[in-house]
């Protein structure tokens, strides 16, 4: 598998670590349903077959965390983009819509 | 030595102004450069080659390929030998020493072969019923025993000599094959200047159509081929790699391959590798990997001379050696006819071509009329008469009679499957084509295309048109348009068929997989037993699971089993095939990852001064950490210890700390961040000050400890443990880039940049003053504990000062750019000497923190908690942080979880160890009365016997309790007393003043 890091180029997967997904929002503390939220956040997961957004960090690379949006019954890759960005792109609109 | 008797006067592609000389199982032969083991073997008129892996049946050679099962033998002597090397791949060079295999004593009179007498026990599924009971003698008698009668060849006892190395390869289009399609693919890609690489497993290019003895552009294939080769090999965009294994299609055009660098020489030559292991990243892919013959399936098939008939032709054609005398060609196809054609041109008599088939083609008919050779149609080989040498076979012909016909070869051909296992290794699921009776691929990775043979197309003519259009397309679509499509011209041979897979009736074993000896009576079994899946077949019989991945059995095996169960074979299903398509040694999958370069080792600035002065070192990671200093007259490590504990205690040591990580973080968010990712609050740690500090991972369990100095407003400076250095650095960074990338802080690992020394004692002040330039106050006033601050040292070196104590003493961790890390030791062991100070390692540093009841590896184990360690009260409940909500989740919070104490063994003699059980006093050793274990034990020269600390239900609340540590495992079991898990200086005074 290979790749395609926004600052480095298209690399192999030894130079990647996987970390997990990359759909769950860290919830808020003072949310009234806090545990619940958080016990959602960190353990329960769907593990559907397609399109999979995820995060890997190029480890024996740049240090950039990256989201992956990977088909996971075919492994093919759809997009790589810098974890930073689509946080940043996340604020913005969790701010617009509040 | 009696010659090469079977090597033709003319012919072949092999060197015969050269000669080569070998030996096989200690007798000497000659043969050329060109020959593989296995021809020139036959050239010599040596048949008989090995023993059968279960029945220890006398083999030979079957195929003139890697699909070979039976010609397996060991090469070379010493740390060189190899074991189950085909002999139908290995190449001959001048000296090469090869021996067979699974026989004792020798390959003709094998003892072993009395299993084949005993064959009605050893069928499928032997093991799991007949070595039922007792189960106790499994270890000591029967699997001993089984495993001297089975196996094939010895592993070499020695370290490999050898290296191996890996490479990474580009290319637009990758040609897998070196035939007819896979040259004509490669022709096409290279003329329209698509970067290409052509991979071959065989050391000589050509293919089928060089094994066939062909006729392309009118001219003889070799030459054709030898054209091809050198346009090819003028074109710089394209690479020809022979001797390459692609044997594996792995994600996103990644191809894996290994490449027989030296295999073909006696020893490789000074800083070549033997093997290379090479990642191929290909835009698009060529399969053109040709197709296997299969076997038929009839009594005693794999007597040596029993051979496929594409085998037969090619150590004709290809090396100029007739197989045999009197040959019988038996075949349910078209394209086989064509043996009798090269075995008549040879000179090798042809006793009948035996046709399964009822009416005879008029392709067949042509052929035998022209050799005048007898056709029996409608008939078919029952058994092979004769043992290490064929003397006859049974035909049955078309009304039933029986005939035999004498002879010592016979060439079968039940047909070609494809090469289709790339196609599948990343899921593709091949389909079943009627035409040529097999699988052909079906659903095929992004980015592949298939060609020729591996296609189902069998004919020469269809191979070379569709290797030059994939060729053509696959550079087409990386961008590179040919100029047109060229194409040499050839024919088709007819491939006409009609399915035989076994014949019934016969005496003597049928074999189908004949390298993991499952006979087509172990197929019925099976399905008698109800193992009539696929899946469950290959388990029970073992059938396609040796070496070969069943490459000349798998589908003989699926259609009997179709036949047996009344499926039609698609119905019946197909295994799929993993990579690697042929054996990879793991020397070449390891390739220079090994010993030292596999793991290397990080060493701290101490390194060189430790060496000098005997110290030891330990690993932690990569770390070589010093870990005593013993001094003459020390009987053992712990008299070491204790001297250097006291040393420390009663007045000063110094110890390199340079290995925990260090984490520089600077930007005007950095305390809010810190706030988030500690359990403990940062934002109110003041400039000029430190703060243990403890992460928690989300779940709410402990991932690390360490401390953080903050050095300036907006710059900390944060040490992790060793071992979690890293992790601790990219979970960082995941907090930054993906939870709160609004937050305005950057951050670097610094622990290779400085050199970090742990000064502690009474007189440390003492010492370091003598090393820190007079100018800075290092008095308790001046610098409290918890103070951080930059300093100069020795005359104005920078450095940084922290009020840091581990050992529970007066300490100081003093740090100076790694480059003087070498010196400052140096001139701190001078300083210290007027106070008597040594140098520490790992094993004073831990037992003086289990004296302090400080945690550490043991503790922070990724199960425990805050809670559990007794830091409950550091955590914050005023901020969010990571950890903050899991961490008081139900079970977690449990007041009942095992927590840390201390334990000291009521008889003060008694030796503690760590892992051992804790138990109420009364209590039954059992599961359900463990109340937790001891996690770190040492012998405490402060206080004078064994202590431990250890992680027990309620502990806090057990104080002065009488506990059992129980250890069945090393037979101990021992009063310990619950204490503070803090054994010296409980009230913090020394680490003040």
């Amino acid at each position: 598998m290979r790749i395609n890091c926004p600052c480095c180029g298209e690399r192999g997967i030894d130079e990647f670590s996987y970390y997990g997904d990359a759909t769950v929002t860290r919830p808020d503390l003072t949310s009234p349903t806090a545990m619940a939220e958080f016990v959602a956040y960190a353990f329960e997961r769907a593990n559907i077959p397609g399109p999979h957004r995820e995060l890997w960090y190029h480890a024996a690379g740049c240090h950039l965390w990256l989201v992956v949006t990977r088909n996971i019954a075919t492994h093919e890759i759809l997009s790589v983009e810098s974890a930073r960005d689509v946080a940043l792109a996340r604020n913005a609109n969790a701010k617009g819509s509040a | 030595m009696t010659g090469q008797i079977n090597r033709l006067p003319s012919g072949g592609i092999i060197d015969r102004s050269r000669g080569v000389r070998f030996t096989f199982d200690g007798i000497v032969y000659d043969g050329h450069p060109g020959d593989t083991l296995a021809s020139a073997l036959l050239a010599n008129g040596v048949t008989l080659t090995g023993r059968s892996f279960k029945y220890h049946r006398p083999r030979g050679i079957l195929s003139a390929g890697s699909e070979e099962p039976s010609a397996l033998v060991e090469l070379r002597t010493g740390a060189r030998r190899e074991a189950n090397t085909k002999a139908t791949m290995a190449e001959v060079f001048d000296g090469l020493e090869s021996t067979s295999q699974n026989r004792w004593p020798s390959l003709r009179l094998d003892l072993m072969s009395v299993n084949s007498l005993l064959s009605p026990i050893f069928v499928a599924g032997f093991y799991y019923k007949t070595f039922m009971w007792p189960a106790a003698l499994w270890e000591k008698l029967y699997e001993p025993a089984i495993r001297r009668a089975a196996g094939l060849g010895r592993a070499s006892q020695s370290a490999d000599p050898d290296t191996y190395e890996k490479a990474t390869a580009f290319c637009d289009v990758l040609v897998i094959g070196g035939g007819p399609a896979g040259l004509t693919a490669a022709l096409n890609a290279g003329r329209s200047g698509a970067r290409v690489i052509v991979a071959d497993e065989n050391f000589a290019l050509g293919g089928r159509a060089i094994d066939d003895a062909a006729e392309i552009d009118g001219k003889p294939a070799a030459q054709w081929v030898a054209a091809a080769e050198g346009e090819l090999a003028a074109m710089k965009n394209v690479r020809i790699m022979r001797r390459t294994t692609v044997f594996g299609t792995y994600d996103g055009g990644t191809y894996g391959g290994v490449e027989r660098v030296s295999d073909h020489l006696a020893t490789p030559p000074a800083g070549i590798p033997r093997q290379r292991l090479w990642h191929f990243i290909a835009k698009r892919s060529v399969l053109a990997a040709g197709a296997t013959e299969r076997p038929i399936v009839f009594g005693n098939n794999d007597r040596p001379g029993v051979m496929l008939a594409g085998a037969v032709r090619t150590y004709i054609n290809r090396f100029g050696v007739k197989p045999g005398q009197r040959a019988v060609v038996f075949a349910n196809n078209d394209y086989a006819a064509s043996t009798v054609t090269t075995l008549k041109r040879a000179g090798v008599e042809v006793a009948a071509l035996v046709d399964s088939r009822n009416a005879p083609s008029s392709y067949v008919s042509g052929i035998v009329g022209a050799a005048d050779v007898r056709l029996i149609s409608g008939a078919v080989i029952t058994t092979v008469n004769g043992g290490h040498k064929i003397k006859s076979v049974n035909v049955r012909t078309a009304d039933g009679r029986s005939i035999k016909l004498d002879c010592d070869l016979v060439a079968m051909s039940g047909g070609w499957n494809p090469n289709i296992q790339l196609s599948t290794h990343v899921g593709g699921k091949p389909v079943w084509d009627d035409v040529i009776c097999s699988f052909v691929p079906g659903t095929l990775p992004p980015g592949m295309v298939v060609a020729g043979a591996a296609s189902g197309a069998l004919g020469l003519k269809d191979a070379l048109d569709g290797g030059a259009a994939s060729g053509a397309s696959a550079a087409g679509a990386t961008g590179h348009k040919p100029a047109g499509i060229s194409v040499p011209s050839a024919v088709n041979e007819s491939v006409a068929i009609s399915p035989l897979w076994r014949v019934d009736g016969c005496t003597g074993k049928s074999l189908v997989d004949m390298q993991n000896d499952v006979a087509s009576s172990d197929i019925e079994l099976s399905n008698r037993e109800g193992f009539r899946s696929v899946e469950h077949l290959k388990r029970y019989t073992t059938l396609g699971m040796a070496t070969d991945q069943g490459r000349t059995a798998n589908v003989n095996a699926l259609a009997i089993m179709a036949e047996l169960t009344q499926k039609s074979i698609p119905q019946t299903g197909m295994t799929l095939a993993r990579p690697p398509y042929s054996p990879v040694a793991i020397g070449a999958l390891a390739g220079h990852h090994r010993g030292k370069e596999f793991k290397p080792s990080r060493r701290p600035p101490s390194y060189t001064w430790t060496k000098e002065n005997g110290g030891k070192f330990n690993e932690t990671g990569l770390w070589l950490r010093p870990s005593l200093y013993p001094k003459s007259g020390e009987s053992d490590w712990l008299d070491t210890v204790k001297r250097e504990v006291n040393t420390v205690r009663s007045s000063v040591g110094i110890c390199d700390v340079s290995t925990l990580g260090k984490i520089d973080i600077q930007g005007a968010d950095a305390a809010l961040f810190l706030d988030r990712v500690y359990m403990n609050g940062m934002k109110t740690l003041a400039v000029g000050r430190c703060r243990y500090g403890g992460m928690m991972r989300e779940d709410g369990i402990l991932m690390d400890d360490g401390t953080v100095a903050r050095l300036a407003e907006n710059h900390y400076f944060l040490t992790t443990t060793t071992a979690n250095a890293v992790k601790a650095s990219q979970h960082l960074e995941l907090c930054h880039q993906w939870l709160w990338p609004e937050l305005d802080v950057q951050m670097i690992s610094a622990t290779e940049q400085w050199a970090q020394y742990a000064v502690a004692g009474p007189n440390s002040r003492a010492l370091l003053q003598k090393i820190v330039d007079p100018e800075f106050d290092i008095t308790d006033k001046g610098f409290p504990y918890l103070q951080v601050g930059g300093i100069t040292v020795c005359g104005g070196i920078k450095a940084r000062l922290f009020r840091l104590s581990f050992s529970g003493e007066r300490a100081f961790e003093i740090g100076v750019p790694a480059r003087y890390g070498d010196s400052l030791l140096r001139r701190l062991v001078e300083a210290g000497k007027e106070f008597g100070a040594c140098v520490y390692g790992t094993e004073s540093l831990g037992v003086m923190r289990i004296e302090k009841g400080h945690i550490s590896g043991p503790e922070l184990n990724g199960t425990s908690t805050a809670r559990d360690v007794g830091l409950g009260g550091m955590v914050s409940t005023k901020k969010d942080f990571i950890g903050r909500v899991l961490g008081d989740r139900p079970g977690i919070a449990d007041p009942d979880r095992p927590a840390l104490v201390g334990l000291r063994p009521v008889d003060r003699t008694a030796r503690l160890r760590s892992g051992s059980h804790f138990l109420s006093r009364d209590a039954k050793p059992t599961a359900e009365n463990d109340e937790g274990y001891m996690t770190s034990v040492c012998y405490s020269p402060t206080v004078g016997h064994w202590i431990a600390l250890g992680f027990l239900k309620r502990g806090p609340q057990r104080m002065g309790e009488i506990i059992r540590a129980y250890d069945p495992v090393r037979g101990g079991d021992t009063l310990v007393e619950v204490v503070s898990p803090c054994f010296v200086d409980a009230e913090g005074e020394k680490v003040r003043g």
